[in-house]
C-alpha cells in the first residue's frame, strides 16, 4: 500500500472516500451528514415561515439577536456540566440548541449521551500504513466544527518523519574532527527523531519516498497531566475514556496547554470562524458543539459519534485503514486484537501518562 | 466621627494632594493607563487574538511579568526580615514602606493574571463554594491562595501599623508581630509556588528542574531590594523622610549576594544542560544561540546576562556600592536584567520548541506591550499613592486630632 501514490488534492476513484475538498466533494461520509442536515434544516425553516407557525421558527430567526443575548446571559450563570442535575442539563442543552439553531440557521442538536457501562475507548494507529494524505485532519475539522480559514484549528497533526541521508560524502562530517574524536558524521541525521518531524509539508503527492508519517492528536491519557493542572476542573476524563472540556466552564488560563506533552490542545484566540453551511449540526455537549472565543478545545475521539456506536470521523475516512478504534474492555474488538498480536508502542511512554492511543506496525 | 472614618478621610484627602511634580508624575502614568483602557477593550471584544500568542507559544509577556512581579512582591521581605528578625534599627523605621511595595506588586500580579486569562468574565468559576477550586491538585489554585493571603497579610500589617501611628497609640504586639512573622514565611511561599507552577510540568523540559524555586527566590531577593533602593533614594530626595544609609547599605548587600548566587545557579544549569545536550536542552540552546536563524531571544539572554554580571561586579566594590549617585543606575541594571531573565529568558523559551519539536518564534504585539505597560503604570500609581500616605503618617503630616473633630 505504501508504494501506491495518492494525489493529495483530487478525489481518487480507488479510495473509498475523499474529504480533501469539502466544497466539491460532498459525497463522502462526514461531509454528507453536514450537507444533508443543513438542507433539511433550511427546508424546515422555510416551511416554518410559509406555514402559519409565526412564533416558532420565524421568531427564532427574526429575533435571533435577542435570543442570542438572552441565552448568552443565562449561559453565564450555568454550573459545571459534571455537577449539573439532569434537569439543569436539559435546560442548558435547550438553551444551547436554541442559540446554535438561530446562529447557524438550521436545526442543531446537542446530545448528552452518557458513557456506557463496560466501555473504555481505545485507538490504534498503524504507522506502517499511514501515507500522510491528511484526509483524517480535514475530516476531523468538518466533523468537529473547528474554526476555519485563517483561524483554522486542527486537532490532528501528521508528522512527516525523515528517512535520513547516509552517503560517503558525509563521512567527514562531525566535530571536533581535527582532534580525532568524531561526533556525528553519517548517522548524525534526523532519521527517526520524533522531535524533528515536520507537520507543514506541502507535497504534490503522498507518500513521499523519503519519509514516513506519524499522525498525532490527543492521546486520551489515563493519567492526563492536563486534567491535574486545571484550576476549575473544566477538563476531565470521562468514564469511557476520552478527556473532555466543558467549554462553558473553561476560564482560558491555558495551564493544560502547558502541561500536555503531546501538543494536543488548541485555544480559540479569537471568535471561531465557522461558516453556517459547513457547520455540523449533530453535536454533543462535551464534543463538537461550536466553541466560543477564549476557551481550549481538543480531540474527544468524536464523542458525539462513538457513544452512538459509530467510528470517529478520522477512522472512517482513512483510505488505507491505518486507523482502528474500539472498546478496550471487549476482547473481540479490533483494538484489543491489535494489542494482542501486533508490535505496539505508546508515544513518550516515559511521561507516564498511559495513552489510550497506541501506535503499531504489522 | 469615629477614629477609623476620620483616618480614611484624612488619608484619602492627603494622598490626592501634591505639588506639580506629583501631578506631573500621575499625568505621565495616566497616558499609559489611557492606552491600556483601549488595549483592554480590544482584547475583551476581539479575544486574545490581538496578542502575539499562538497555540505553540501560548504563554507570553503577561505571564512573564506576573512571574517577575511575584518575585518583587516577595522581595519586600528583605526589608521586613532584617527589621524583625535581626532587629535592624534603620530598617525597622521603614518596614511599612516595604509592605506598601508588596501590596502594589501583588496588585500588578493580579492584573497580569487577569489579562492572561482567555475568559476573565468567568473568574468566579475559580472561587471556592460558588465555583470549583481544584485544590490541592492544581498548582494554580495554590498560587491563588498564597497570593491572596500575602495581599491580605500586607494590607492588614501595613495599614494596622499606619492606623496606630495615626492615632498615636502603641501597637498591640500580640496581634501585630504574628502578622509580621507569618508574612515573612509567606513571602517565600509565593515565589516558591510560582516556581512550582512552571516546574511541575514534565512536558516543558526547560522548566522541569528542581533548581527553579531557589533560582526564583534568589533573583527575587535581588530584583526586589534593587527596586526598593531606587524607591528609597527617590523618597529621600523628594520628601522630608530621611531613610538612613544603613538601611540602603544593607539592601545593596542583599542585592549583591543574591545576584551572585543567582548567577552561580544559572551557570550550574547551563553546564548541566549543555555538556551533553539532550532533546530537553533544546529550549536553552534556542535561548542562548538561536536555532537555524531563529534567534529572537538571543540578544535578550546575553543582554540580561551581561547586565546581571556587571551589576554584581560593580556592587561588589564597596566604594561604588556606597556611592548613591551611581547605586540607583546599577540597581536599574540588575532589575532589568532579572526582568528579562524571568520573562524573555525563562517563560518564553519554555514553549520553544513545542513538545513535538516545532520552533515557533513569539513577539508581543503593540497592544500586548501597551497592556503590559498599562499594568505597570497602574502598579506605580498604586505604589505612589500608598507611599505618599505612609510617608505622610510617618512624618506626622496626617495625625488624629481630637480638637478638629468638632469644627
Amino acid at each position: 500500500m505504501t508504494n501506491k501514490k495518492i494525489p493529495v488534492n483530487q478525489p481518487d476513484d480507488q479510495t473509498p472516500c475523499s474529504c480533501s475538498d469539502p466544497q466539491t466533494t460532498p459525497t463522502c461520509g462526514v461531509a454528507d451528514d453536514n450537507v444533508s442536515e443543513s438542507r433539511r434544516g433550511f427546508v424546515k425553516n422555510v416551511s416554518g415561515l410559509s406555514v402559519a407557525s409565526l412564533m416558532g421558527t420565524a421568531a427564532l430567526l427574526t429575533n435571533s439577536d435577542d435570543a442570542h443575548a438572552n441565552t448568552e446571559w443565562a449561559e453565564w450563570f450555568q454550573g459545571n456540566y459534571r455537577l449539573m442535575s439532569d434537569e439543569e442539563k436539559a435546560r442548558a442543552v435547550a438553551r444551547l440548541e436554541r442559540r446554535y439553531s438561530a446562529e447557524f440557521g438550521k436545526k442543531v442538536t446537542v446530545d448528552t449521551t452518557p458513557p456506557q457501562e463496560g466501555v473504555l475507548f481505545g485507538y490504534a494507529l498503524n504507522i506502517q500504513k499511514c501515507i500522510g494524505c491528511r484526509r483524517c485532519v480535514k475530516a476531523c475539522v468538518q466533523e468537529n466544527n473547528q474554526s476555519r480559514g485563517e483561524r483554522e484549528i486542527e486537532w490532528i497533526r501528521v508528522l512527516k518523519m525523515e528517512k535520513g541521508e547516509f552517503t560517503v560524502k558525509k563521512m567527514k562530517d562531525g566535530y571536533p574532527g581535527d582532534y580525532g574524536i568524531q561526533v556525528g558524521g553519517n548517522a548524525y541525521s534526523a532519521s527517526g527523531v520524533v522531535l524533528e518531524g515536520e507537520h507543514y509539508y506541502e507535497p504534490e503527492q503522498v507518500p513521499d519516498e523519503d519519509a514516513f508519517y506519524m499522525p498525532i492528536a490527543c492521546m486520551q491519557c489515563e493519567k492526563p497531566p492536563c486534567v491535574k493542572v486545571c484550576p476549575v476542573r473544566t477538563t476531565y476524563r470521562e468514564a469511557d475514556g476520552p478527556v473532555v472540556v466543558d467549554y462553558n466552564w473553561c476560564i482560558g488560563c491555558r495551564m493544560c496547554i502547558g502541561a500536555c506533552p503531546y501538543w494536543a490542545r488548541r485555544f480559540n484566540w479569537g471568535e471561531p470562524n465557522l461558516p453556517k453551511e459547513e457547520m455540523n449540526p449533530v453535536t454533543h455537549y462535551l464534543g463538537n458543539r461550536p466553541r466560543m472565543k477564549g476557551v481550549v478545545e481538543k480531540c474527544t475521539f468524536c464523542i458525539q459519534r462513538v457513544r452512538k456506536g459509530r467510528y470517529p470521523a478520522c477512522v472512517e475516512v482513512c483510505p488505507v485503514g491505518a486507523r482502528k478504534f474500539g472498546n478496550l474492555l471487549d476482547p473481540n474488538s479490533e483494538v484489543r486484537k491489535i494489542l494482542a498480536r501486533k508490535r505496539v508502542f505508546r508515544l513518550k511512554a516515559e511521561m507516564n501518562t498511559y495513552p489510550k492511543f497506541f501506535y503499531y506496525v504489522d | 466621627m469615629t477614629k477609623i472614618s476620620k483616618f480614611t478621610v484624612d488619608y484619602l484627602g492627603y494622598v490626592v494632594k501634591g505639588g506639580p511634580k506629583f501631578y506631573g508624575w500621575l499625568g505621565f502614568l495616566s497616558i499609559f493607563i489611557l492606552v491600556w483602557v483601549y488595549g483592554n477593550y480590544m482584547q475583551l471584544t476581539e479575544g486574545m487574538i490581538i496578542t502575539g500568542l499562538t497555540d505553540q507559544v501560548s504563554w507570553g509577556i503577561y505571564l512573564a511579568n506576573f512571574v517577575f512581579l511575584v518575585g518583587v512582591a516577595a522581595g519586600a521581605v528583605t526589608v521586613v526580615f532584617p527589621a524583625y528578625v535581626y532587629k535592624h534599627e534603620a530598617m525597622h523605621e521603614v518596614t511599612v514602606l516595604g509592605e506598601m511595595l508588596a501590596i502594589a506588586a501583588v496588585v500588578m500580579c493580579m492584573l497580569f493574571v487577569m489579562m492572561h486569562m482567555g475568559r476573565p468574565d468567568r473568574l468566579w468559576h475559580i472561587f471556592p463554594i460558588i465555583g470549583i477550586f481544584n485544590w490541592p491538585h492544581a498548582m494554580l489554585t495554590w498560587d491563588v491562595l498564597v497570593l491572596t493571603g500575602y495581599l491580605i497579610l500586607n494590607l492588614v500589617g501595613g495599614f494596622y501599623y499606619l492606623y496606630k501611628k495615626y492615632c498615636n497609640e502603641p501597637l498591640n504586639k500580640k496581634f501585630y508581630l504574628p502578622v509580621i512573622y507569618v508574612a515573612i514565611v509567606w513571602a517565600l511561599s509565593i515565589h516558591t509556588v510560582t516556581a512550582f507552577l512552571l516546574n511541575t510540568m514534565p512536558a516543558r523540559p526547560l522548566w522541569h528542574t528542581g533548581m527553579m524555586p531557589i533560582r526564583f527566590i534568589t533573583t527575587a531577593f535581588a530584583a526586589g531590594p534593587a527596586l526598593i533602593i531606587i524607591v528609597f533614594l527617590i523618597v529621600r530626595k523628594n520628601t522630608k523622610l530621611w531613610i538612613k544609609d544603613e538601611a540602603i547599605n544593607l539592601l545593596s548587600q542583599i542585592v549583591v549576594w543574591c545576584l551572585g548566587i543567582a548567577l552561580f545557579l544559572t551557570l550550574s544549569e547551563v553546564v548541566t544542560e549543555l555538556y551533553h545536550p539532550t532533546e530537553h536542552s533544546l529550549g536553552l540552546q534556542y535561548l542562548m544561540f538561536g536555532h537555524h536563524g531563529l534567534n529572537n531571544l538571543v540578544p535578550w539572554f546575553w543582554g540580561s546576562l551581561i547586565a546581571m554580571v556587571a551589576a554584581f561586579v560593580l556592587l561588589l566594590i564597596p566604594s561604588i556600592r556606597k556611592d548613591y549617585s551611581k547605586l540607583p543606575y546599577i540597581c536599574v541594571m540588575a532589575f532589568l536584567g532579572i526582568w528579562v531573565e524571568k520573562g524573555m529568558g525563562l517563560l518564553i523559551p519554555g514553549s520553544i520548541p513545542t513538545p513535538i519539536g516545532e520552533f515557533t518564534q513569539y513577539s508581543p504585539t503593540f497592544l500586548e506591550i501597551a497592556n503590559s505597560l498599562g499594568n505597570w503604570a497602574i502598579g506605580f500609581l498604586v505604589l505612589t499613592i500608598l507611599l505618599k500616605g505612609a510617608i505622610g503618617i510617618m512624618l506626622g503630616d496626617i495625625k488624629y486630632a481630637k480638637d478638629e473633630g468638632g469644627k
